[in-house]
């Protein structure tokens, strides 16, 4: 029993990476109609600029924290500006492919400046260790990246919902030609939608690096696993992709620990599954997709 | 609906070959394209030549989906990969000449790519994209898994190259690039027919308008299933042939980056143009063999921004500009000696 909460906990922090990073790709995709392939890259650049930080610049995580999330949010907003802007018009098919070039330049570039090899990360300083509740033992770490993430996604649905921008934000996921007939610049939106997008990925990276081996190859399964969340949860859906974010992280872990020959084929067995029964997604609607 | 998303890639309205009637100079092209097949091994060290034709038809084959049919699939590589494993198993434990092997492969490419694409094609557009990426993801897993079978990630290696004891064949890759592009050309003739029969004017149909094409009476899902499997048998093929060129069958022929430089190879070679795939696969296998041997080690950022520069600035492709380019000419002369 208290390995399977040990085995719940890690899935939830995996989770956790999963649905920061698929609410990123949902939250493009509403607004642009761009499903970025680069986001698994992103996730990589993430936790590489936090190791990078602190082996040159002893920067630690709770300001990489802060500072990764801006310095990607500025890179998304390069890449929107300087690329992705000129085929927002067409088929969502070459921003796909676009993004695809984009991520094999990243993956290389990162190789070949700092090898195949992990760059070192420690789990920082308060949170290491283990807590005990009665005969379970927990890592704080986990604890806290599964926290940290929920908080961020109840902050940017609160921020969806609750806010003018959110409304604005929303109202040209669903239906930009009346948003903009009531006299709402829609276009203003989505180049800070797309590095907000970025940044969380970002995020995601920088959460995973002191438990995760960081390197430049880290994100490439990770966005074809991300793809299945999205799929699982239904790409138009904000809601959809926390939680099947949540889902496909808890189905990993459980996969790892009971039957670890089949661990990595679970998730897509899920996949399969939930195209097969409700191909839309789990909470997906039609008409968004 | 879905149906809104379907991919509507900006190629030109279905006039897909060269060798249609309407185009007078179709004998002297393909004329021109025997004479480079048969010359390639001159030119080029013969297994690069191979190589080339391969991918070829692998891009050929992802063009029938992605031109024709309107599908994007970006998991290509697990019948590329999945034959090429096959082919390998056949042709080391049965002992059988190459070519048998190469079919094996190739049916087993197809057998795979039946539930695959049944479940895929519930999606469309940029979906259809991410789920096939992600069955040929878990291919990989299961092919990684299964070592006593296919060497996990040491690969299969010494595939025989058994051809009816023709040793010739056998031993010197001059002499098998022959037998290889002919098995390569019989998968370029099935892609050219079906491209040109009733059933591929359906596929472009299903592409164009697939809500018209569904009210006409067509089973657009159907249509979608079969175009899927038949371009999986011609990537196994591509495959097969690719692994007995090479005798060695590696995960990297299932790795989600070699969908996408099939994918590369297509939109270079131009989307909806057939041939244009074999002349992407030209480019960028000479490029990739010359960037190796002259020991540059990123070769992922120079395909990266290849296909950054051909999807912002040269989405027609080499075969489609170059089309495009002669339709004009011959426009504007048809219109001064009309004046």
């Amino acid at each position: 029993m208290s390995e399977f909460i040990q085995y719940t906990l890690q899935g939830l922090a995996a989770g956790g990476f999963y649905a920061l990073s698929a609410l990123g790709l949902a939250v493009i995709f509403g607004v642009l109609g761009v499903v970025n392939f680069s986001h698994g890259a992103c996730y990589m650049l993430g936790a590489v600029i936090s190791a990078v930080l602190l082996a040159e610049l002893h920067v630690g995580f709770w300001v990489a924290l802060l500072v990764v999330p801006v310095l990607m949010f500025g890179f998304g907003v390069l890449m929107e500006r300087l690329l992705v802007r000129w085929l927002l018009a067409l088929d969502p098919l070459y921003n796909f492919l676009l993004t695809f070039g984009l991520t094999l330049i990243l993956v290389e570039a990162v190789k070949q400046r700092y090898g195949v090899s992990g760059l070192p990360y420690q789990v920082p300083a308060g949170l290491g260790g283990q807590v005990s509740i009665g005969s379970v033992n927990l890592s704080v770490y986990a604890i806290f990246a599964c926290l940290f993430s929920l908080v961020v996604c109840a902050g940017v649905g609160l921020l969806l919902t609750k806010t003018r921008i959110g409304m604005i934000v929303r109202a040209s996921t669903e239906a930009p030609e009346r948003t903009r007939a009531l006299g709402i610049n829609v276009g203003r939106f989505v180049t800070p939608v797309f590095g907000f997008g970025i940044a969380l990925a970002g995020l995601a990276g920088v959460l995973a690096a002191p438990t995760r081996a960081i390197t430049a190859e880290m994100g490439s399964n990770f966005i074809i696993i991300l793809f299945a969340v999205v799929v699982i949860g239904g790409l138009g859906s904000i809601l959809g992709a926390v939680v099947a974010g949540f889902l496909v992280g808890l189905v990993e872990a459980y996969g790892i620990a009971y039957a670890p020959t089949y661990a990595q084929i679970v998730i897509f067995v899920l996949m399969a599954l939930v195209v097969l029964v409700r191909p839309s997604g789990l909470f997906g609607r039609e008409e968004v997709a | 609906m879905s149906e809104q998303m379907t991919a509507k890639v900006d190629v030109d309205l279905a006039q897909p070959s060269i060798l249609s009637r309407r185009n007078p100079l179709r004998y002297v092209m393909l004329l021109g394209g025997l004479v480079v097949l048969v010359l390639l091994p001159y030119w080029i060290y013969p297994p690069v030549a191979m190589d080339i034709l391969c991918w070829g038809l692998f891009a050929i084959s992802v063009d029938l989906l992605l031109g024709f049919t309107g599908l994007l699939s970006f998991g290509h590589a697990a019948f590329w990969g999945g034959s090429a494993y096959c082919t390998g198993l056949i042709a080391t434990h049965f002992g059988v000449p190459f070519p048998v092997a190469v079919l094996g492969g190739a049916v087993f490419s197809m057998l795979i790519a039946w539930p695959i694409g049944y479940l895929s094609v519930r999606r469309t557009g940029i979906y259809f994209a991410m789920v096939t990426l992600a069955f040929a993801q878990m291919l990989y897993f299961i092919a990684n898994q299964a070592r006593d079978l296919t060497g996990g990630e040491n690969g299969l290696q010494g595939i025989p190259r058994s051809f009816f004891g023709i040793e010739l064949v056998e031993e010197d890759s001059f002499y098998f690039y022959y037998v290889g592009a002919a098995m390569i050309l019989v998968g370029v003739f099935v892609a050219w027919r079906v491209v040109n029969s009733p059933f591929g004017r359906v596929l472009t149909a299903v592409r164009d308008n697939p809500a018209r094409a569904r009210a006409l009476g067509y089973d657009v899902e159907r249509f979608k299933i079969k175009a899927f499997v038949i371009s999986a048998g011609l990537a196994g093929l591509a495959g097969g042939v690719f692994a007995i060129s090479h005798q060695f069958a590696s995960l990297q022929e299932l790795m989600w980056t070699t969908s996408g430089k099939v994918v590369l190879v297509t939109v270079l070679g131009g989307i909806g143009t057939l041939w244009g795939g074999l002349v992407g696969a030209g480019v960028v296998v000479t490029l990739e063999d010359f960037l190796a041997s002259s020991g540059f080690e990123g070769i992922g950022l120079i395909t990266g921004t290849i296909f950054v520069l051909i999807v912002l600035l040269f989405r027609h492709g080499i075969w489609g500009t170059g089309r495009n380019v002669l339709r004009k000419y011959a426009l504007d002369r048809r219109r001064r000696t009309r004046d």
